[in-house]
C-alpha cells in the first residue's frame, strides 16, 4: 500500500502515526467509493430504459435518509476524534518532548539557514553558526527548531519527516520533530515564495550521536577560527574524539 | 512502467541543434579570483590626440582573509573549486589590489553615445565572472549561465531600474540596460546567496577595473585635466586628479591601506545572513523559547 | 410567499409589443436576462479555453523541465518563439512565465469561466424561466453586472501585457509576496489583479441581489417555496452565499491594494501588518466560494438525472435541507485551508471537525442521486451522461477531501499534488461537468436548436476517460511528497523519481484538451445548424419548458403561467405520459400517499 500511495520512506517519531492514520481513512474512503460507484453502475445497468418498462414513482424514504446520514455523521466523527489527539502531540508546543537540540531555522528567499547553538548547547550566544541549505541533527533525538522567515511565507517541509510548517516573517513558530534513522533526507519548500520557490530546497542530514558531536565541534572549531565566517564544507567525521562537549542531552523519548 | 514517448522528429531535430548551440561546456573561467586582467572598459570612440593613462592600485599591510564559502548545498559547483572557494572581497597580492573600479568622475565634455556591443559577466562555478564590470550608461549588459543550472541575477540599483531575471538552465540572457550612471550596483543570485558581483555604470568610456596586478589602462582619454575616482567594495573611495598630454601617457595611482578596513563603502554593501556585514533588510534573530 | 402582480417596467412591456429594437439595445447592451446570460456564457466559454491553454504550457513544463545536472533534457515549449524574451528565451519557460501561468490558470477559471458559467449564465438564464416570471426584478442592474465582468475581464487580460508580466504570486495571492515587487518581481500586474476582481466582486454584488430580489418577489401564481426545482434552490443559496461572502474579499483586495500603492501596512510584517490577516480574509471568502462553484452544478445535476432517469429526485427536501446546510457550514470551515500557516493549533481541532461535518450534507445528496436513478427508467442523452459522471466524480472528489480535512494526516499532504487532485476533481469533474450537462440540457431552449447527439456522446467519452487519467495520478504524486507550483519538479530527488508520472498525466492532459475541441465544434456549428428544437426536447417538467424555444422578451407574453404541482413528477400513476409540466392542471385525484 506504501507503493500503490508513493509514501516517503518514514524516518520520524510520529511519522508511523500519521501514516497509519492516513490509511486508515484511506481504507475508509476506498470502501466507500467501490461501494457508491459499483452500485451507482449496477443501477445505471439495471434500470436503463427499455421499452414497457416504467419508473418507480416515490418521493423518498425518511427513514433510509436517517440511516444514511447517521452512518456518515458517525465515521466522520469517528475520523475526527482518533486525529486530534496526534494533530496537538505534533502542533501544539505545550506538547512538544524535551528537546535534545534547539535549532533556528530561518527561510529566505530562496536558502534554509540553520543556526546551531555551538559549544555551549545555547541559542543567542557568541559561538552560535549558521549552516546553508543543510541541516545536521542527531539521531533520535528530539530536535525544536524555531521557524522565521527573513521575506516571505515559505513552508518548512520534511517528506520524510512528515513534518511541515510554514515560516511566516514577524512571526517565530515553533516545530519539532524526531528522526528515527540515520541518513541524508530532504528539504523543501512547500510554499509558493516567488521566482526560484522551485529550487529552494536543501539537505537534511541525521548522524549518530558521536557524528553530530564530531561534526557540531568541526563547525564551532570553524566558527572560532573566523570570526563571523561561514564554516567551509566539511564532511561528518567518524568516530572522532575532538575536543568539544557534547551538545546533545541524553535522549529522554518523551512518547 | 509508462509508455515511453515518442518525440516527434520535429520537435527532436531542433531541440538537439538547440542543445548543441546553447549551453554546456566550459567557458574557460579562471576560477575563484576573478580575471586575470583588468577589463579594459567600452572601445571608446577614437578620438583625435588620444592619450592613454596607466594606472596602479597599491595595498600597504596585512590583507584580511576572504571568508571561505560554504558550497556544500550546491556540489557540482562546489567541485569546481577544489581549493576550498572564498568571498572576493580583498584580493591583494604583492603589494597590489585587484578588483578596483577606476573611472572618470569629472573634467570631461561633451556626451558620449553608448556602443552597440554588449558587456557579459559570466556564471561558472557558481560565481560572477568577472566580480567586477564596468558598462556605459545605456549600454548593453548580458548575463551568461554557463553552470547549467538554476541562477537569477538580481539587481538592486539606487538610481535605476532594478530587475531580476531567472535563468533556469543555460542561458544568456537579453542584454539589460541601465540608464543612469551609477557607482556601484549589486549584483546577487538568491538561490545561492554567496554569489555577489558589482557593475559600475559610467556616463563616459573611461573606465577600467585592476587587474591581479593591481595594473589598469584607461585609453583613448581626450587630452585634459580630470578627476578620477576609484571604488573599492571593502576599502571605498579614493580620487585622484590626472593630465593627459595630446598623445601623451599619463600615470596614476591610488594607495589603499589595510588599516582602513571596513570603510564607509558608497553602494551595494553586500546583503549575507552569515556575517556581521549585514544591511538593513535583516530580521533580528530571535530568543529561543523556554518552555 | 407574494405573488402579487409583476411590476412590469413600462418600458419594457412596451417594447415587448410594439417597438422593433435596434441590435445594440437587443444583443449588445440588453437589459433581457436571456441575453445577459447569453453573453456571460461567450465571455467564460472564451476564458475556460483561454485557462485550459494556459494549463497546456504549465503541463508542457512540468513534464519536460530543462534540468541538465539531473539528467532532464527538457522540450522547448511549442509556441514558445511567439512569446518574449520576459517569459521564454530559447523556448525554454523561465520561472517568471511559469509563476505567472500557475497565478492566472487559477484566477481565471475560478473567477472568468467557472463562476460566472454556473452563475453569470444560469442564474441569469433560469430564474426568471423557472419561477415564472417574465424578467428579473432590477433588469438594468443586470446588465451593468455583465459590462462589469466584461470590464474586470479585460483588465485581468491587460495584466498579461504590462511590464513585468501578469500576476504570479498563485490564484490565493498571499501576502506579502503579492504586494511587495522586490519579492515577487511583478508591480502592475499584481495592482491590476486586485483591481479585477474587486470590480469582478461587485459584478457577482449586482448579480446577487437580483437573484435573491427576483426569487423572492417574482414566483409565478403556485410557485410555493417547495416547488421550485433544485437549480432554482441551489441559485438561490449560491447567491446569498456570493452576498455575503464577496464583499469580504472585495474588503480584502481594496486593502492589498491599498498595501500595494498607497503605503498602507495591512499585510507587511515589518511595519507591523499581519500577512496571516490577508489568508484570514481570503479563505472566509475562499470557503464559500467553493461551494459557490459547487452547488448550482449539485442543482442542475438533481433536474438532469431526474429528468433522465424519468422518476421524482429521491428525497427532494432533504436535497433541499443539504443545499441549506452545505450553504451554512461553509462558513466555519475556512481554517482547513491554513492548518499549517501558524494559525494557533487549538483552531486546527475546530477547523477539522467542522470540515468533517460538511461532508454529511453532501453524503446525503451523493446517496439521494442514487436513490433517484434507482428503479427508474434511465435515458442516456448527453446531459445525463454528465450529470452522472457529476455524481461519481464528485464523489472521488469529496472522499479525497477526507485526509485533506483529518489536520494530522493533512501534514504531508498539504500543498502537495493531492489537493491538486481534490479540486479538480471537485472544480472539473464537478462543477465543468455539471456546466457541460446544464449547457447540453439548455442549448435547445436557449438557441431554438439542438446540438448534436452523437458529438456530444463522443466529446463526453473522451472527457470523462482522459479527465481521470490526467488527474488520478496527482493524488499520488502528493502523496509521495510532489509540492505545488513548482517550475521544475525534477530539482528533487524524491519527485524526480516520479517524472513518469508527470509526463504520463502531461499527454493526457493534452488529449484532454483536444477534446474539449469537439464541444466547442458542436456548439459554434449547433448555433446555426443544429435541428430545430421544440418546447420541451427533452420531456421535462419545470416551468422554463413552457416557453418557447427561444423564448420571446418577457418570456411568456401576457400568459403567465400557474403552477399546480412539482418539478418533480415524472412516471405519476394516471397521467398520459411518463413526465407532467408544473402547469399541466390537476386532475381531481388525491396524490400518492407516499409522498
Amino acid at each position: 500500500m506504501n507503493e500503490f500511495w508513493r509514501l516517503p520512506v518514514n524516518v520520524s517519531s510520529y511519522g508511523g502515526d500519521i501514516d497509519g492514520m492516513f490509511m486508515l481513512i484511506a481504507w475508509v474512503i476506498t470502501i466507500v467509493f467501490f461501494a457508491v460507484e459499483i452500485l451507482l453502475v449496477w443501477f445505471l445497468f439495471r434500470y436503463r430504459a427499455r421499452p414497457g418498462r416504467k419508473a418507480a414513482y416515490m418521493h423518498g424514504n425518511s427513514r433510509m435518509e436517517v440511516l444514511w446520514t447517521g452512518a456518515t455523521a458517525l465515521i466522520v466523527l469517528f475520523i475526527g476524534v482518533i486525529s486530534r489527539g496526534l494533530w496537538l502531540d505534533i502542533k501544539d508546543p505545550l506538547r512538544f518532548p524535551e528537546p535534545g537540540l534547539q535549532l533556528i531555522v530561518s527561510a529566505k528567499q530562496f536558502e534554509w539557514n540553520t543556526t546551531y547553538p555551538g559549544a555551549d548547547g545555547q541559542l543567542g550566544t557568541a559561538d552560535d553558526f549558521i549552516r546553508r541549505n543543510q541541516m545536521h541533527v542527531p539521531v533520535n533525538v528530539p530536535v525544536r527548531i524555531t521557524l522565521v522567515s527573513e521575506d516571505v511565507i515559505h513552508s518548512f517541509y520534511l517528506p520524510e519527516l512528515r513534518l511541515k510548517q510554514d515560516a511566516v516573517p514577524g512571526m517565530q513558530i515553533p516545530a519539532w520533530f524526531e528522526a528515527t534513522q540515520t541518513g541524508e533526507f530532504t528539504v523543501g519548500c512547500a510554499e509558493l515564495c516567488g521566482l526560484q520557490h522551485y529550487r529552494m530546497k536543501g539537505t537534511l542530514t541525521v548522524l549518530s550521536a558521536d557524528q553530530f558531536n564530531a561534526w557540531n565541534a568541526q563547525q564551532v572549531a570553524a566558527a572560532g577560527a573566523a570570526p563571523g565566517t561561514t564554516p567551509a564544507l566539511a564532511a561528518p567525521v567518524m568516530n572522532n574524539e575532538a575536543a568539544g562537549s557534547p551538545v546533545v542531552a541524553a535522549a529522554s523519548h518523551a512518547h | 512502467m509508462f509508455a515511453t514517448r515518442r518525440i516527434p522528429r520535429l520537435i527532436a531535430l531542433p531541440v538537439a541543434v538547440a542543445l548543441a548551440a546553447c549551453g554546456g561546456g566550459d567557458s574557460g573561467a579562471t576560477g575563484d579570483t576573478g580575471a586575470a586582467g583588468g577589463d579594459a572598459g567600452a572601445a571608446p570612440m577614437a578620438v583625435a590626440n588620444a592619450g592613454t593613462i596607466n594606472g596602479t592600485v597599491n595595498f600597504t599591510g596585512m590583507a584580511p582573509a576572504n571568508q571561505p564559502i560554504d558550497m556544500g548545498a550546491e556540489p557540482t559547483c562546489a567541485a569546481q573549486h577544489p581549493a576550498g572557494p572564498t568571498t572576493q572581497t580583498v584580493i591583494a597580492n604583492n603589494g597590489k589590489l585587484a578588483n578596483v573600479f577606476v573611472y572618470l568622475k569629472e573634467g570631461l565634455t561633451g556626451t558620449h553615445p553608448a556602443p552597440s556591443t554588449n558587456v557579459e559577466v559570466d556564471q561558472h562555478g557558481c560565481v560572477y565572472v568577472p566580480h567586477v564590470t564596468g558598462v556605459m550608461a545605456g549600454q548593453g549588459i548580458v548575463f551568461k549561465n554557463s553552470d547549467g543550472l538554476a541562477h537569477n541575477v538580481n539587481a538592486q540599483p539606487q538610481n535605476n531600474r532594478p530587475f531580476n531575471i531567472s535563468q533556469p538552465t543555460s542561458m544568456t540572457s537579453a542584454p539589460q540596460r541601465f540608464s543612469t550612471p551609477e557607482v556601484m550596483i549589486p549584483i546577487q543570485c538568491d538561490v545561492h546567496g554567496w554569489m555577489q558581483a558589482y557593475v559600475g555604470v559610467v556616463a563616459n568610456p573611461y573606465f577600467a577595473t585592476s587587474g591581479e596586478d593591481g595594473n589598469f589602462t584607461i585609453g583613448n582619454v581626450p587630452p585634459g585635466t580630470y578627476t578620477l575616482e576609484s571604488w573599492h567594495e571593502h576599502y571605498g573611495v579614493k580620487t585622484a586628479q590626472v593630465t593627459v598630454d595630446p598623445d601623451g601617457t599619463a600615470t596614476v595611482t591610488f594607495d589603499y591601506d589595510a588599516s582602513v578596513a571596513n570603510a564607509v563603502v558608497p553602494l551595494g554593501a553586500p546583503f549575507d545572513p552569515h556575517t556581521d556585514v549585514a544591511a538593513e533588510r535583516r530580521v533580528a534573530q530571535p530568543q529561543p523559547a523556554t518552555r | 410567499m407574494s405573488t402579487a402582480a409583476v411590476p412590469h417596467d413600462t418600458a419594457a412591456h412596451a417594447q415587448a409589443h410594439h417597438e422593433h429594437i435596434p441590435f445594440i439595445r437587443k444583443y449588445i447592451f440588453s437589459t433581457d436576462h436571456k441575453v445577459i446570460g447569453i453573453q456571460f456564457m461567450f465571455m467564460s466559454l472564451f476564458f475556460l479555453l483561454l485557462g485550459g491553454l494556459l494549463a497546456m504550457a504549465m503541463r508542457w513544463q512540468i513534464a519536460f523541465p530543462y534540468n541538465e545536472t539531473a539528467g532532464f533534457q527538457g522540450q522547448p515549449l511549442p509556441g514558445g518563439d511567439l512569446l518574449p524574451e520576459t517569459m521564454v528565451v530559447q523556448g525554454i519557460m523561465l520561472p517568471e512565465f511559469y509563476n505567472a501561468l500557475v497565478t492566472m490558470h487559477g484566477t481565471i477559471m475560478v473567477f472568468f469561466a467557472i463562476m460566472p458559467l454556473l452563475v453569470g449564465v444560469w442564474a441569469n438564464y433560469l430564474i426568471p424561466l423557472q419561477i415564472g416570471a417574465p424578467d428579473m426584478a432590477f433588469p438594468r442592474i443586470n446588465m451593468m453586472s455583465f459590462w462589469l465582468a466584461f470590464g474586470a475581464g479585460l483588465l485581468m487580460l491587460a495584466s498579461f501585457a504590462v511590464t513585468g508580466g501578469a500576476a504570479n504570486a498563485g490564484w490565493t495571492g498571499y501576502t506579502p509576496l503579492s504586494i511587495n515587487d522586490l519579492y515577487s518581481g511583478v508591480k502592475t500586474g499584481q495592482q491590476l489583479w486586485a483591481l479585477s476582481l474587486t470590480i469582478l466582486g461587485f459584478s457577482s454584488l449586482m448579480g446577487s441581489v437580483n437573484y435573491i430580489t427576483t426569487l423572492i418577489n417574482m414566483r409565478a401564481p403556485g410557485m410555493t417555496w417547495f416547488r421550485l426545482p433544485l437549480s432554482t434552490w441551489a441559485l438561490l443559496i449560491t447567491s446569498i452565499l456570493i452576498l455575503l461572502a464577496v464583499p469580504v474579499l472585495a474588503g480584502g483586495l481594496i486593502m492589498m491594494f491599498f498595501d500595494q500603492t498607497i503605503g498602507t501596512n495591512f499585510f507587511k510584517p515589518e511595519t507591523g501588518g499581519q500577512p496571516l490577516l490577508w489568508q484570514h480574509l481570503f479563505w472566509f471568502f475562499g470557503h464559500p466560494e467553493v461551494y459557490i462553484l459547487i452547488l448550482p452544478a449539485m442543482g442542475f445535476v438533481s433536474d438532469i438525472i431526474a429528468n433522465g432517469a424519468r422518476k421524482p429526485i429521491f428525497g427532494y427536501h432533504a436535497m433541499v435541507w443539504a443545499i441549506i446546510a452545505i450553504g451554512f457550514i461553509g462558513w466555519i470551515v475556512w481554517g482547513h485551508h491554513m492548518f499549517m500557516s501558524g494559525m494557533n493549533p487549538m483552531l486546527g481541532g475546530f477547523f477539522m471537525v467542522t470540515t468533517l461535518i460538511i461532508a454529511v450534507p453532501s453524503a446525503i445528496k451523493t446517496f439521494n442521486w442514487l436513490g433517484t436513478v434507482w428503479r427508474g427508467n434511465i435515458r442516456f442523452h448527453t446531459p445525463m451522461l454528465f450529470a452522472l459522471s457529476f455524481v461519481a466524480l464528485f464523489v472521488i472528489g469529496g472522499l479525497s477531501g477526507v485526509p485533506l480535512a483529518a489536520a494530522p494526516v493533512d501534514i504531508p499532504l498539504h500543498d502537495t499534488y493531492f489537493v491538486v487532485a481534490h479540486i479538480h476533481y471537485v472544480l472539473v469533474g464537478g462543477s465543468l461537468f455539471g456546466i457541460f450537462a446544464a449547457i447540453t440540457f439548455w442549448f435547445p431552449k436557449m438557441f431554438g436548436r439542438t446540438m448534436n447527439e452523437t458529438l456530444g456522446k463522443v466529446h463526453w467519452a473522451l472527457t470523462f476517460v482522459f479527465f481521470n487519467l490526467t488527474f488520478f495520478p496527482m493524488h499520488m504524486l502528493g502523496s509521495g511528497g510532489m509540492m505545488r507550483r513548482l517550475y521544475d519538479p525534477t530539482q528533487y530527488p524524491h519527485i524526480a523519481s516520479m517524472q513518469d508520472t508527470n509526463i504520463f498525466i502531461t499527454w493526457c492532459a493534452l488529449i484532454l484538451f483536444a477534446a474539449q475541441l469537439i464541444f466547442m465544434w458542436n456548439f459554434l456549428w449547433s448555433l446555426f445548424k443544429g435541428k430545430l428544437a421544440g418546447e420541451n426536447p427533452w420531456e421535462a417538467n419545470s416551468l422554463e419548458w413552457t416557453a418557447p424555444s427561444p423564448p420571446p422578451h418577457g418570456n411568456w407574453g401576457d400568459r403567465v403561467p400557474v403552477v399546480h404541482r412539482g418539478p418533480y413528477e415524472y412516471s405519476a400513476p394516471g397521467a398520459t405520459a411518463d413526465y407532467q409540466l408544473q402547469t399541466e392542471a390537476p386532475t381531481g385525484q388525491p396524490l400518492p400517499a407516499t409522498h
